[in-house]
């Protein structure tokens, strides 16, 4: 390795032999590899790594990465469904634009004097989110509902002491999966147990029979999603945060804030701490890759004191009348704690908490009302259409908001058959739920949101009829 | 040499910009929802209808009212309030190797092939993202020596907490988890490594480091026992020291019965000079982010790439991509596995860009990263050690790898100006603040520069310049420190209210209601 072959590479200045002969001679070796003294013979890798033969030119490696991703089926040029989790909402041209900024999209963590930017961006989210929420504290948040609701579990143990929640079967599996690792401990004693909470398989609701059965004074927290997994509106919050009161617990709840324009904010029925997405607020899905999620509560000093993660409080500067940004109670935070801290937090969803913040000022009050309820007439309509085909059930009632099950028992057909169908006609069909919720027969869940036009759902119609016909 | 270069002038964009909760007026929109078509109105009715009675929002939520310019104004100015790593010479926050993210693999990442797809989209749908996943897969296996990855963890902590995780699970299957509790980690290793370790139960054993910057070998020996779970370490740590008995330390754990994980979130240095496997590791993980040029998004979203040898793969998190041959495929069925750490498969537009970025260079493209990255760091060392007041810790026997933590303890013993000056003066020189080190600061008045392999020399000549003109300042006239910055956006804040209850504020609302209270 000793003799120097030129290589040169447009993302690497120094590769100009001159320049590194200059640079060796400065720090007085003559050839790189002596910086790797360090490094014991046995374990430098010998040879070379196998790896494909690059595409220098930027051209080829744009026709070669292309070549790849027009394998992949897009939500765009296909009529799309499918909803649980990830959702296809319209994304504004103002929100791209601002993510797709040179100096949010490349900067990191710097200090409030080279980054006031993210950080006053930060803290509108958490004020816009917090008016959405009616709650006076929203964190930065982290990398998804599902952590931000693990985290939330954790922080409800450690306020009330006690190990044990309740969590309602209807909120998102893939949620249940992260609480339920969140929440298993390599000590027995640390470990939180969590109890599933029954619904009821005629409306959706939660079982509040089961609730009361399972709930004691060793109950941390109790939580549910609003709207559920499965899409039904839960219109018993305040009874499930009173149970959960009155036996010292906390009410804990999900929610996807797309929906408060016209949904109660769960605040309003005794929640105490809540978590969701901001998926929903002008991020792309990106095959699961835009998840972030939030956590919120009342300003109460025991909760600041167990949230795992960045809190940005305004404050002032040495400038009079300016506007000054910091970390809330920054000890707690794994960057000093280490494992005293709470929990920890890391490089987390900064890009798309500024273009969530973007969203939420896009939208205004009256945006997210009507959004919400542009979505929920093309939902029931939807239903509407669908309930009228032969063989086609729409479960639970229409009390829902954009999503809602549809299931194919009658038809005697599993939703994989139905769906491939769907997929000739360049439709992404539901969710199969068949797995998930086999007491649901075959159930798929179904999203529709303000994209949907209603010529798609008419397509989505006939695509079905034809498909069921046969 | 540093004295030929001439500082710029510099002064940092300041719009003095309102909260948007100040903004606007009542009426103004900032985009308009497609109604619902008439057809559907007349056959669905009124939406509130189908909401229940008790479930409905009686109130609209007290958001902005702003036109679309002026929130388009607002954001775009508040960008300009934020410095990126395309606009400055970003040597100064070590550890998170600042490297360039090439533009066409952003553009890459933006393409409706990426953006408009649904993670339960059928298989047969999303070829592309599963070759792209499965084949960058490969590709890190090479690399580390490890032979399966999954891209889950979202950021490099969650990646330490997959791997703590997995040491549970592994343990569990065996029946040694009451007994084998404890996880040992050195103290210039991540400190999110302890947190992690800590939050999935484990007793956290901090080795601390001897005279020379090194674990202490026999403190080590001792603390092993038949309860020692693992280890998890960098190499090099924080200080850029690569431990060469890293190997010892590896087999001093596995002859305890216990599993050895590398946090290799920044791997700048060793890409294709050392690996994992190797070292005799059992597990490992990249950020996607920092080695692998996915940008850093003003803190995230970042992608760890987290691997594992052969025998521990039955417990990784689910969906693994698998190929057939023919076809990509997403195995859930692996009743071993932790289960989940985050929804569905990870960042995968970091997946696109690492994947666009390692095709882009190859294997003496990657080589040839850490060796400049390297080379920048020696000669960079080399310019900042003449400036006065500059120290460098611990061992000088070996050269440092891709950062080298120095220290300011010097300067501010002969002029009362320490890292915390020379940072918020930094900012008047148009260069983000140097990071000082993660906590504790056992190194006094730390900072830790990582010239990656993006920087020229010119770059790093410049960062050493601005840094000896600061020196100068210290020891001419320390006031310029200490009421830095000068040229900044903003000022000195007040720290104060971000840990008083009654002044702190995390929102809006929150803001003005308590300073209505204190004004009444």
């Amino acid at each position: 390795m000793s003799k120097e072959k030129p290589f040169s590479h447009p993302y690497i200045p120094n590769t100009v032999p001159e320049i590194k002969s200059e640079m060796l001679k400065r720090i007085g070796v003559s050839d790189i590899e002596e910086l790797f003294q360090a490094i014991p013979e046995n374990l430098r890798f010998k040879g070379k790594l196998k790896l494909p033969k690059p595409y220098l030119s930027e051209y080829e490696l744009k026709r070669h990465v292309l070549s790849i991703l027009s394998k992949n089926k897009t939500c765009e040029s296909n009529l799309n469904f499918l909803g649980g989790g990830c959702w296809q909402h319209y994304v504004p041209a103002v929100c791209n634009e601002i993510n797709g900024r040179s100096e949010f999209l490349t900067a990191y963590g710097g200090t409030s004097y080279n980054n006031l930017g993210r950080f006053q961006a930060h803290f509108e989210f958490q004020s816009l989110m917090g008016e959405l929420l009616d709650m006076d504290v929203v964190s930065v948040p982290t990398y998804s509902w599902g952590t931000a609701a693990g985290y939330a579990i954790r922080m409800a143990t450690r306020l009330t002491q006690r190990n044990e929640v309740l969590v309602s079967k209807t909120i998102n599996p893939e949620h249940l999966a992260v609480i339920k690792t969140f929440c298993s401990s390599a000590n027995g004693s640390n470990r939180i147990e969590i109890k599933l909470i029954d619904y009821h398989t005629k409306t959706g609701l939660t079982n509040l029979h089961d609730l009361r059965s399972k709930i004691s004074s060793s109950t941390a927290a109790i939580y549910i999603e609003n709207p559920t997994y499965l899409g039904t509106i839960e219109s018993q919050g305040q009874e499930i945060s009173d149970i959960a009161h009155t036996y010292g617990g906390i009410s804990l709840v999900g929610v996807d804030p797309i929906t408060l324009g016209v949904l109660k904010p769960p605040a309003h029925y005794g929640a105490d701490i809540v978590v969701g997405t901001a998926q929903t607020l002008g991020i792309h899905m990106n095959c699961g890759g835009g998840t972030i999620g939030f956590i919120a509560s009342r300003d109460e000093e025991p909760y600041i004191a167990e949230y795992p993660l960045f809190l940005y409080s305004i404050t002032d500067t040495l400038e009079e009348g300016e506007y000054g940004f910091g970390n809330c109670t920054f000890e707690r935070t794994s960057y000093v704690g280490r494992e005293k801290a709470k929990d920890w937090v890391g490089t987390v969803s900064g890009l798309w908490t500024i273009t969530a913040a973007v969203y939420m000022a896009l939208m205004g009050p009256q945006g997210f009302r009507d959004i919400g309820r542009s979505i929920i007439q093309r939902s029931h309509y939807a239903t509407k259409l669908l309930s009228e085909i032969k063989g086609v059930k729409i479960l639970f009632g229409d009390q829902f908001f954009k999503e809602f099950i549809v299931n194919f028992d009658e038809a005697n057909r599993t939703v994989r058959t139905v769906n491939d169908a769907l997929l000739n006609d360049n439709i992404f069909g539901g969710k199969d739920l068949s797995s998930e919720f086999p007491e649901l027969g075959n159930s798929s869940l179904y999203c529709i949101t303000e994209m949907h036009t209603e010529e798609d759902i008419h397509k989505l119609v006939h695509s079905l009829k034809k498909v069921l016909g046969k | 040499m540093k004295e030929d270069i001439k500082l710029k002038k510099y002064h940092s964009p300041v719009w003095s910009e309102p909260i948007i909760m100040e903004m606007g007026h009542q009426g103004e929109r900032g985009i308009l929802i497609p109604e619902a078509e008439e057809e559907i109105k007349a056959a669905v009715g009124d939406a509130q209808s189908y909401i229940p009675q008790n479930t409905r929002r009686t109130t609209l939520p007290k958001l902005p009212e702003i036109s679309q310019p002026q929130i388009l104004r607002h954001f775009l100015r508040l960008s300009q309030e934020n410095l990126g790593m395309e606009e400055n010479i970003e040597i100064g926050t070590g550890t998170a190797t600042m490297k360039y993210s090439p533009k066409i693999n952003e553009a890459l990442a933006r393409t409706p092939q990426m953006t408009e797809i649904h993670p339960y989209q059928d298989e047969r749908t999303i070829q592309g993202i599963l070759e792209i996943m499965y084949k960058l897969g490969l590709f890190l296996s090479e690399i580390s020596g490890l032979d399966q990855f999954i891209f889950q963890p979202s950021g490099g902590s969650l990646a330490t907490f997959t791997n703590a995780c997995l040491f549970r699970a592994y343990y569990a299957e065996r029946g040694e988890l009451e007994q084998r509790d404890e996880i040992i980690t050195t103290l210039f290793s991540h400190p999110c490594i302890s947190a992690t370790a800590h939050a999935a139960g484990f007793k956290v054993i901090t080795l601390m480091p001897n005279e020379e910057g090194y674990p202490d070998m026999e403190a080590l020996k001792s603390i092993c026992s038949e309860r020692t779970a693992g280890l998890m370490v960098t190499n090099p740590e924080d200080t850029g020291i690569y431990n060469p008995r890293i190997k010892e330390l590896v087999e001093i754990i596995h002859s305890a019965g216990g599993l050895c994980f590398y946090d290799q979130a920044n791997a700048n240095g060793i890409l294709g000079i050392t690996r994992a496997k190797e070292a005799g590791f059992d597990a490992c993980h990249f950020n996607l982010h920092k080695t692998f040029s996915s940008p850093h998004g003003s803190y995230g979203p970042g992608c760890a790439a987290y691997g594992v040898r052969e025998e521990l793969a039955k417990f990784l998190p689910i969906p693994v991509v698998l190929f057939d041959g023919e076809n990509y495929h997403l195995d859930y069925k692996r009743p071993y596995s932790i289960g989940k750490v985050r929804e569905f498969f990870g960042n995968i537009p970091a997946v696109l860009r690492a994947y666009a970025w390692i095709m882009g260079m190859g294997a003496e493209g990657l080589l040839e990263v850490s060796r400049v990255s390297v080379l920048n760091n020696n000669y960079l060392a080399k310019q900042l050690l003449e400036i006065r007041g500059v120290v460098r810790y611990y061992d000088d026997k070996n050269f440092r790898l891709e950062l080298t933590r120095y220290s300011w303890e010097k300067l501010k013993q002969d002029t009362g100006c320490g890292t915390d000056d020379v940072r918020r003066r930094m900012v008047d020189y148009g260069l983000q603040s140097h990071f000082m080190g993660h906590q504790p600061w056992i190194v006094p008045e730390p900072f830790t520069p990582e010239p990656c392999e993006s920087y020229s020399k010119e770059d790093c000549d410049y960062f050493a310049a601005v840094l000896q003109q600061i020196s100068k300042e210290a020891y001419t006239n320390p006031e310029i420190l200490k009421k830095a910055p000068h040229n900044a956006t903003t000022h000195q804040p007040n720290t104060a209210p971000l840990n008083d209850p009654k002044r702190w504020a995390m929102t809006w609302s929150a803001y003005l209601k308590k300073k209505n209270k204190r004004e009444d």
